[in-house]
């Protein structure tokens, strides 16, 4: 029973599973906290208690998200030994310090503050506990930083040499990190880091808003999240589109997949739709645009592009995969631009908490950057297949001399260990996003202290809602 | 000057500081089924709260410092240790999330099953690690560059022992950390517990240490080639004498005492270990130099850590001291 996949896609399986799983809990946490750090700025600059409420709100939530990126990260660190070993044998001196980099420049730091930043408001002043929240937010970013240079090195290895041991050896360290690919695809994550977060803080303020359109916090909560969809959201889009057009430079193959051209022509149509055939090398019912293909990517009419045929088949990576995956980002991505746009529309109408479509397809979009950002790592990781190191290494000859059964043994232990763990998380996440944002908004509740009954007297609830009533 | 043996002393390092520091946070949960009442158990998780993330991302840096600085023994390592390393990793994940999770269930039974999470994962996580030292002990089988062995190697009675020893060697740093952040029943219990885990252990070492050195012949004759004797006696000598404070300081109300003496007695076990190793990584057969990262990227690192190490140091430090003195319930609950 543990030999249903052979030793090499098991791990892959194996990874990309775990790393799924992982990246929602980081990208949350990168723009949670920096929505926190914004919020206590803005609590210290104005003195208004409605953003410590917010803080407060969201503070818990970010503690459980953040909970779960370390376990989960911690997996990640030693998955790449336990089962990609000859990948790290051959990676680890390049890749390997940018990681090390990581952990004493990002994790330590993170680490570091959270704990003053989620239990020491009564331990340290106001200032203090700010700065331990701005190293969190900052760490969280640092991190992104390393992990994506690391990972743009895979794509587009560059500044390196191969020693006699067959390892990758840097010759340039600036060229390592500043790889071709990095800055477009660390701007594009750290955009799709905010955008989720806001689309999450969307969803569940607009649901808050639905049900009490009184509640101040949620109502603050919403309009700073449409901010950002109306802000970020364009900008996401036109960062994707530097991202593919450094892709079409780096990585034709993986354009031609996530276009779906199996043949070489000037003048290629924008396919937009259909089913890619692997065998028999065309789009089954394909819904296309003439010559906008070459347009977008080109910037010509009658560009000319490269198709899958320009390279050798057994290189090929899993085209309906890729070609769906990315349509799947880019609709994401345009339904949030539009939600910018229709909240810009509503406020300047000045209806914002009233636009009751736009507030329900808010709580239906809460999960769209999620989607958006697995969609975009399929894309961009199955598009590198069959290569871990793009070009240089293949992942089947990077993998662990592991035994079939053992691999399949963990995948399961995985498998079941996540949905069990994570999938209790999410319950909780739930629950908190059910739970109302209120007027005494609590810090981080531990044990039986009972301190919560006298902190808020109850006129002053009653003066704080009647003040709102209007 | 010679960065292999540098990045040699400050893995050892790393290691050294994780297996204590997560040492406490992980021996803690291990006493967990112990505490009867609510409000102590509340405090003992309180104590490490704050802590535990930064005292797991020690273990982080030496996976991934392992990565950087010594790739190939990374490599053969990683899946030599494959079902212990699995194991340990899933069972953090249980451990972890029950710090956020115990305080979000509604339930009694919810609560229940997620403090059982903790200190199953806890346990399973000491054990693993402790089984994975014990089979790099024993030695792992190499050939061309990559792990040669089957993927059940490592399980031996002497890894198994190992294993139990560092579960007992944790549950004691655990006892020795409530003992220095409680007060009244809860540091009674750990005093009662810290006395019997301390004797345990002594057991436990002095069966380790010298069944480990009839395990490679290199270690044997570390320890028993003239002149190393002559220098290397004061190790078991000191660990007795420490054994003995220990339980002293222990019994007459020490509160500080002995922590940072169980430290102590980690360190001299820790080193006596180094020392049979070396210059091995992977025994029998990789030493730290065939298993180094080329100089530059040693060198790389080494730049930055020399003074991110010493900051991180500093403010890991700041938030102990933030958190300093005893924990209670009216106070550290934010």
């Amino acid at each position: 029973m543990f030999e249903l996949f052979d030793a090499v896609l098991a791990a892959r399986l194996q990874f990309a599973f775990a790393i799924a799983f992982h990246i929602i809990f980081p990208a949350l946490s990168i723009g949670l906290a920096w929505y926190l750090m914004v919020l206590q700025g803005l609590w210290l600059k104005t003195g208004r208690d409605i953003y410590r409420r917010v803080w407060r709100y969201w503070i818990k939530i970010f503690a459980i998200i953040f909970g779960m990126g370390v376990v989960s990260g911690i997996v990640m660190s030693y998955q790449i030994g336990t089962n990609w070993s000859v990948f790290s044998d051959k990676t680890g001196p390049i890749l390997g310090p940018l990681m090390g980099y990581e952990v004493l420049t990002a994790f330590f730091l993170e680490a570091g503050f959270l704990g003053v930043m989620l239990f020491g408001s009564n331990r340290v002043g106001r200032k203090l506990h700010f700065f331990a929240t701005i190293m969190v937010a900052m760490g969280t970013m640092i991190s992104g930083f390393w992990i994506l240079a690391v990972n743009s090195w895979m794509q587009t290895p560059a500044g390196f040499a191969v020693n006699e041991a067959g390892q990758f050896i840097a010759t340039d360290w600036w060229q390592v990190v500043f790889n071709p690919s990095f800055p477009y695809r660390f701007v594009h994550m750290m955009l799709a880091a905010f955008l989720t977060t806001a689309f999450l803080v969307a969803g569940v303020s607009a649901w808050h808003v639905l049900r009490d359109r009184s509640n101040s916090a949620a109502k603050l909560m919403f309009s700073m999240s449409m901010w950002m969809a109306l802000l970020v959201a364009p900008l996401q889009v036109l960062a994707g589109d530097f991202h593919g057009l450094n892709t079409l430079k780096h990585q034709p193959m993986k354009i031609a997949a996530m276009e779906g051209h199996f043949e070489s022509k000037d003048g290629a149509p924008l396919i937009l739709f259909g089913w890619p055939d692997m065998e028999q090398k065309k789009v089954h019912a394909e819904v296309a645009i003439p010559k906008l293909g070459s347009l977008i990517l080109t910037h010509e009419l009658d560009g000319h592009i490269q198709g899958l045929d320009a390279f050798p088949e057994e290189d090929w990576p899993n085209v309906p995969l890729v070609f769906w995956s990315f349509r799947i980002m880019v609709a994401i991505g345009f339904a949030m631009v539009l939600v910018g746009l229709w909240s810009a529309w509503a406020r300047f109408r000045g209806r914002l908490y009233e636009a009751v479509w736009l507030q329900r397809l808010a709580v239906l979009m809460a999960p769209s950057g999620t989607l958006a950002i697995l969609a975009g790592w399929i894309t961009t990781e199955v598009g590198r297949q069959p290569y871990t190191v793009y070009g240089l290494l293949r992942t089947a000859d990077a993998v662990s001399p592991l035994d079939a059964p053992a691999v399949n043994a963990s995948l399961l232990a995985f498998v079941v260990v996540y949905f069990m763990v994570f999938g209790a998380g999410i319950y909780y996440l739930f629950q908190l996003f059910k739970h109302k944002p209120s007027m005494n908004e609590q810090d981080i509740q531990r044990g039986q202290a009972r301190r919560a009954a006298g902190i808020t007297p109850i006129q002053g609830l009653q003066k704080d809602s009647t003040a709102e009533g209007h | 000057m010679d960065y292999v043996l540098i990045w040699a002393g400050l893995m050892a390092f790393a290691v050294f500081a994780y297996v204590v520091l997560d040492g406490f946070d992980l021996g803690i949960a291990l006493l967990f089924p112990f505490i009867e009442d609510q409000q102590d158990k509340a405090n003992a998780m309180n104590s490490i709260a704050p802590f535990w993330d930064g005292n797991e991302t020690w273990l982080v840096l030496g996976g991934g410092g392992l990565y950087a600085t010594f790739p190939l023994a990374f490599a053969i390592i990683m899946p030599a240790l494959y079902v212990p390393l699995v194991i340990m990793l899933l069972a953090l994940i249980f451990r972890g999330v029950a710090f956020e999770f115990r305080w979000r269930t509604q339930s009694e039974r919810g609560r229940k099953r997620w403090d059982l999470g903790f200190t199953l994962g806890s346990l399973l996580a000491a054990l693993a690690q402790g089984i994975a030292l014990g089979a790099l002990v024993q030695g792992i089988e190499v050939a061309d560059r990559a792990y040669a062995g089957g993927w059940w190697d490592w399980l031996t009675p002497f890894s198994l022992t190992t294993g139990i020893a560092v579960v007992i060697g944790y549950a004691l740093l655990g006892a020795c950390w409530l003992i220095y952040k409680t007060e009244h029943r809860l540091q009674r219990l750990c005093r009662q517990a810290a006395f019997q885990l301390t004797l345990a252990l002594g057991f436990m070492i002095a069966v380790v240490s010298v069944w480990m050195l009839f395990k490679q012949d290199p270690y044997m004759r570390r320890w028993f080639d003239y002149p190393n004797y002559l220098y290397l006696s004061p190790v078991p000598v000191i660990t007795v004498v420490l054994g003995i404070y220990l339980l002293k300081a222990i019994k007459s109300g020490r509160e500080l005492a002995p922590f940072l003496t169980t430290i102590a007695l980690f360190a001299l076990s820790y080193f006596g270990l180094c020392i049979s190793f070396y210059p091995q990584i992977v025994p029998p057969s990789i030493s730290i130099w065939q298993a180094a990262s080329p100089e530059s990227s040693l060198k790389f690192l080494l730049v930055g850590s020399a003074i991110l190490i010493p900051t991180i140091l500093v403010y890991t430090g700041y938030s102990y001291w933030v958190f300093r003195g005893k924990v209670n319930s009216e106070d550290q609950y934010h």
